[in-house]
């Protein structure tokens, strides 16, 4: 139990970290980065919740979880890659223009 | 085979069908348009055979494969669900139609398969019956959306996209992180079993308060509806339609969904604070409406209000409850209808015009009468005036505020309403008038005119089937039984 | 099959779908508009007709469609609703003549008669509701199809006007659906019932029922332009003198005052309404609209504008006969709603004419106009006296029954406002009289069109003289079977002496 209570523990903090990070950072390829950090903390809870079941053998149903949510997260970083580009291919520069929420 | 009409599985045809055709269509480009009108054509005649059936025989179970929960993947249809479903057919075949002439024949190609991609993620959203399905369906219909309204390729548009994408994965990872807790502290992702198994501790406040902060987010909800007039203003005509009309939409379903079924055995006063943040959205939204310049810029921020009506159902509901979240349904489904409408009429008067500028509009009501009365039908019914799908859930929502003294709701809902009437007519003024600089009209496909007109005449019939439709409602009652009933 | 419970529906649609029809209409055809409009009001006024002898004979009439689980869309043929509807139709008809004549080759006549018919849908719906959330959907129905006739110009100025006439209709509006509303939550019906249906509550909601009251009669009180209500009025006269007649003698304003004569009769009783203490502000409320819309139109050299306050104080005629709460002041009340719009209706016709062939849009334009045109000028001045009030002509029946009914329940103030109105009313009019047939002309009419021989199109000048002949009829033969009075004192009736 201890194990699993210190994988959540560093899983909850990764998420804190990448949320953070995408409040903060202006660049964003670290925005996304910080999507990826932050997806990457909720992966290691998942992963360490499979050993929820008695006797050793993991439950296999967050692993299944585990395994869409990372597809899912690649092409949305697929997605966002692109969209970088084409941002930056604009406006040339790989940020939010300044005048916020105009 | 002895498949009779009755048990064929409508539920996954409203998957599967444009699933193929959105695949189809990224194959075969050339005929891309054929396609996706066909296969909108079958959803919607799937959608109507699914209703025929839930209306007949009540709530709809499938099994896919024959696996049912916890291992399988299980279909849920209640009456909430199929409404949905048909609303999303009916808007679906509006925009679809609309589209046809809509897009150039480049943009036909890219269009058409992320527009059904993102059809079945709606559909596969309303249909599932556990939440880790719910999460995969909303990153999915988000994924199709963020890349729908970058279509115009503006600058504009790349970054309000980037916005909504940033926005929209932060709200997906938030409901994902509180499906882990859920699932970690009751050990299953199946609604209704997670609805029986649930007790209040320490991991389900924050299961409940990831998933709320992550949908609100999604939702728009004011404070957190900065990505959604960007997004929304520039994308084009037929994707705001979508957008506004049924993706913000989608996240709120899902609210809805866990909160009757799961989180409302938690003892909290979220409730008003989601009735204080929707009052400030309806008086804010409005008032940002009415201070824009630009046709679409000020639809999208009539969103933004009419999400808030939304939220008011939740404080409601505590005392009347199936009134409360029958007239948030209500909404749903006819602001879903008008504000599609209303996006394809902007989305004319930006064509016809070659601008949205209110101040600039040219005799429009008489040179694109239908596309205005489009726009007007469809503003009667965000104004919440007679006869409408606006107006009954207005009738419902203010009798529900009514009925329980709640005057602060009762006087944000009629401020709402004037300020609506005054943004809507600030637009239809000018559409009467002549611009100070007369311009070539371009020119509008009676297809794009009568596809908004068939949007905002939906809107208004609504108000004339409200018995039917409550009654379809309470199918499988969603909102529990035998609670007081006004 | 009972036809009986369709009537009220086909009357309301045989102007909607005929309006409908017309917004597709190409603009070039002329002849099928015309027919389609014609066939309508002609087929209206038979149903009407039909529904009337009916009435009279004890028939029921009532369509009843579902809305809400427990609410309907009820379409009921009572004295009251009657005398409205038949009120409307008739106008109708003349207005639309009238209107073929002076919108001839003006542009966007599809829009214009498509709004029309939906303007007097909205009022015939008015007139037939059963309850009151039908009341609301009509009510609120003919503000978005009057928006149109009031900006139909599309210029600057009329946008101003539409925007202002929103703005307080809209307002207007949402706080009828606030009483509305909870009125329902309080009482669980909204059934039009004669006497009211709020008995026994008094003692538990009295504030509720109050503030319901007060916010029934700011609603329906800015469409019926009581003061400080009435802003709107004057700014609407931009529109087409078609529209101002019909908003003034018809649609707009009368729907308001309607709006009251329910509440009053049919929502609270007169029983309750007087125990709650709010008919006496009532009163005094019209009585101030009566002086201050007569004092107003004193000063106004633009004819219309003169014409739009003496409205404001005219229409408050019928508040004040509601008010005052006796049975012989209701039926003033009631038959100056028919009095009034036969009698304001004429007045618009003819200040439409003068501007249409002579270009006169000013009261100081006017001099020697009634040698140029007679008969135009013979029928305003049948109207002018009739709003004065003098004998035989219709406007002194009501007067005399307000009066009367004043008198009757103890309220002599009243004679004084009565009085005070109708010297103020003779004070503006009486000048224009003189004006017309007694001075010469002065100048040359600022923008005249050549008729021929005849003064004006007959399109134009006919109707006019109806609604004068009808006004002259309505005083003369006051009593006779079916006339507007007789038809009051049934209502009166109902209201205050059956069980």
């Amino acid at each position: 139990m201890n194990t699993v209570f210190l994988y959540a523990l560093v899983g909850i903090g990764l998420f804190c970290l990448g949320l953070f990070a995408l409040i903060v950072q202006a660049h964003l390829l670290r925005k996304i980065l910080a999507i990826n950090i932050m997806g990457s903390g909720v992966f290691l809870i998942l992963v360490a919740l499979a050993r929820r079941t008695e006797g050793g053998i993991p439950d296999p149903v967050p692993h299944a979880m585990v395994i869409t949510g990372i597809v899912v997260a690649v092409s949305a970083t697929a997605l966002a890659l692109v969209m970088i580009l084409k941002v930056t291919e604009s406006s040339g520069q790989p940020e939010f223009p300044d005048e916020e929420s105009k | 085979m002895g498949i009779t009409f009755i048990d064929f599985p409508w539920a996954i045809a409203l998957i599967l069908l444009p699933l193929t055709g959105g695949l189809s269509c990224f194959l075969w480009p050339s005929v891309s348009k054929i396609l996706g009108l066909v296969t909108v054509i079958g959803v919607m005649l799937s959608a109507t055979g699914l209703g025929w059936l839930v209306i007949d025989k009540g709530v709809y179970h499938y099994l896919v494969g024959g696996w049912g929960a916890p291992l399988g993947i299980e279909l849920y249809v209640d009456g909430l669900s199929l409404l949905m479903l048909m609303v999303t057919a009916l808007v679906a075949l509006g925009v679809s139609i609309y589209s046809i002439h809509y897009f150039e024949l480049s943009y036909q190609r890219r269009f058409w398969p992320l527009w059904l991609f993102l059809l079945t993620a709606l559909n596969a959203l309303f249909l599932s019956a556990d939440i880790f399905n719910l999460y995969v369906t909303l990153e999915l219909m988000g994924l199709a959306a963020v890349a729908l309204a970058t279509l115009t390729g503006s600058h504009d548009a790349f970054t309000a996209a980037m916005r909504y994408l940033l926005a929209t994965l932060l709200g997906s990872l938030a409901f994902l992180f509180g499906v882990v807790l859920l699932y970690h502290s009751f050990g299953s992702l199946d609604i209704a079993v997670l609805s029986e198994r649930f007790e209040s501790n320490i991991t389900a406040w924050a299961a409940f308060g990831l998933i709320s902060a992550g949908l609100v987010l999604k939702t728009a909800l004011f404070p957190m509806h900065f990505w959604l007039p960007p997004a929304h203003a520039n994308a084009p005509a037929p994707v705001s339609a979508v957008l506004s009309a049924l993706v913000v939409k989608a996240s709120f379903y899902i609210l809805l969904r866990l909160w009757l079924e799961i989180f409302s055995q938690l003892d909290t006063d979220v409730d008003i604070l989601f009735g204080f943040l929707g009052s400030i959205a309806i008086i804010w939204g409005s008032l940002q409406a009415l201070r824009q310049t630009r046709i679409k810029l000020l639809v999208a921020y009539s969103t933004v209000a009419q999400v808030g009506y939304l939220f008011l159902a939740f404080p409601l509901a505590e005392k009347v409850g199936v009134t409360a979240w029958s007239a948030a349904v209500y909404l749903i489904l006819s602001h879903a209808l008008a504000k599609s409408a209303m996006f394809l009429a902007a989305g004319n008067l930006l064509r016809f015009g070659g601008h949205d500028r209110i101040a600039d509009l040219d005799r429009v009501a008489q040179r694109l009468p239908i596309t205005v009365a489009a726009f007007a039908l469809a503003g009667v019914s965000i104004m919440g005036l007679p006869p409408s799908g606006g107006f009954i859930s207005k009738w419902l929502l203010l009798q529900s505020a009514l009925v329980q003294s709640q005057w602060g709701l009762v006087g944000v809902m009629l401020i709402g309403g004037v300020l609506a009437a005054a943004y809507i007519f600030k637009v239809l003024g000018r559409a009467f008038t002549q611009a100070p600089l007369p311009h070539e009209p371009g020119v509008v496909p009676a297809t794009m005119e009568w596809a908004a007109l068939l949007l905002a005449g939906g809107a208004i019939l609504l108000g004339f089937f409200a018995s039917e439709i409550l009654a379809i409602i309470e199918i499988g009652s969603p909102f529990g039984a035998g609670e007081v009933k006004l | 099959m009972n036809w009986n419970a369709w009537i009220p529906l086909l009357v309301v649609a045989s102007s909607l779908l005929p309006g409908l029809i017309i917004f597709r209409l190409p603009e070039e055809r002329v002849r099928t508009r015309i027919t389609l409009n014609l066939i309508g009001a002609f087929l209206k006024l038979v149903l009407v007709g039909w529904m009337l002898w009916g009435v009279y004979q004890g028939q029921h009439f009532e369509t009843r469609l579902a809305l809400l689980p427990d609410l309907d869309l009820v379409l009921r043929a009572g004295p009251l609703s009657l005398i409205f509807v038949s009120l409307s139709t008739v106008l109708w008809l003349v207005t639309t003549v009238y209107a073929i004549g002076y919108l001839e080759n003006s542009p966007h006549r599809s829009r214009f008669f498509g709004f029309f018919s939906l303007c007097v849908t909205a009022t015939v719906g008015i007139a037939l509701s059963g309850n009151l959330i039908t009341f609301l959907i009509f009510y609120e129905l003919l503000t978005l199809s009057t928006y149109p006739l009031i900006v139909h110009r599309g210029t600057e100025e009329a946008r101003r006007a539409g925007q202002t006439y929103l703005a307080y209709t809209i307002f207007g509006g949402a706080l009828l659906l606030l009483a509305t509303v909870w009125l329902y939550t309080l009482t669980g019906s909204l059934e039009f019932t004669p006497r009211g249906f709020i008995h026994g509550l008094g003692e538990e909601h009295r504030t509720a029922l109050i503030i319901i009251f007060a916010l029934f009669i700011t609603g329906f009180g800015v469409k019926a332009a009581l003061v400080p209500l009435h802003g709107w009025l004057p700014q609407a006269m931009i529109a087409p003198a078609p529209v101002s007649a019909l908003l003034h003698a018809v649609a707009v304003v009368k729907a308001g005052a309607f709006g009251i004569i329910r509440v009053v009769y049919d929502v609270f009783g007169i029983e309750s309404a007087a125990e709650l203490g709010v008919m006496s502000p009532l009163a005094w409320l019209a009585a101030v609209t009566i002086i201050y819309g007569s004092l107003r139109a004193l000063f106004q050299n633009d004819l219309k504008r003169r014409l739009a306050f003496s409205t404001i104080s005219q229409v408050s005629y019928i508040t004040l006969g509601v008010a005052i709460a006796g049975p012989i002041a209701t039926i003033g009340g009631v038959v100056h709603l028919v009095h009034q719009g036969i009698m304001k209706i004429t007045l618009f016709f003819c200040a439409g004419n003068l501007a249409e062939t002579l270009g006169i849009h000013k009261i100081s334009e006017m001099n020697g106009v009634g040698h140029r045109m007679p008969w135009t000028m013979a029928a305003f001045t049948v109207g002018a006296l009739g709003m004065i009030g003098v004998p035989p002509i219709a406007g002194f029946v009501s007067k005399w029954y307000l009066g009367l009914g004043a008198l009757e329940v103890g309220e002599g103030w009243v004679m004084f406002v009565l009085a005070g109105s109708s010297l103020l009313n003779a004070a503006y009019f009486l000048p224009i009289l003189h004006r017309i047939w007694f001075r010469k002309q002065t100048a040359a009419w600022p923008h005249e069109h050549n008729f021929g021989n005849k003064e004006t199109a007959w399109a134009l000048l006919l109707p006019p003289v109806v609604t004068a002949l009808m006004a002259l009829a309505a005083g003369l033969v006051a009593s006779a079977p079916f006339s507007p009075l007789e038809w009051a004192q049934l209502i009166a009736q109902r209201e205050f002496y059956q069980p």
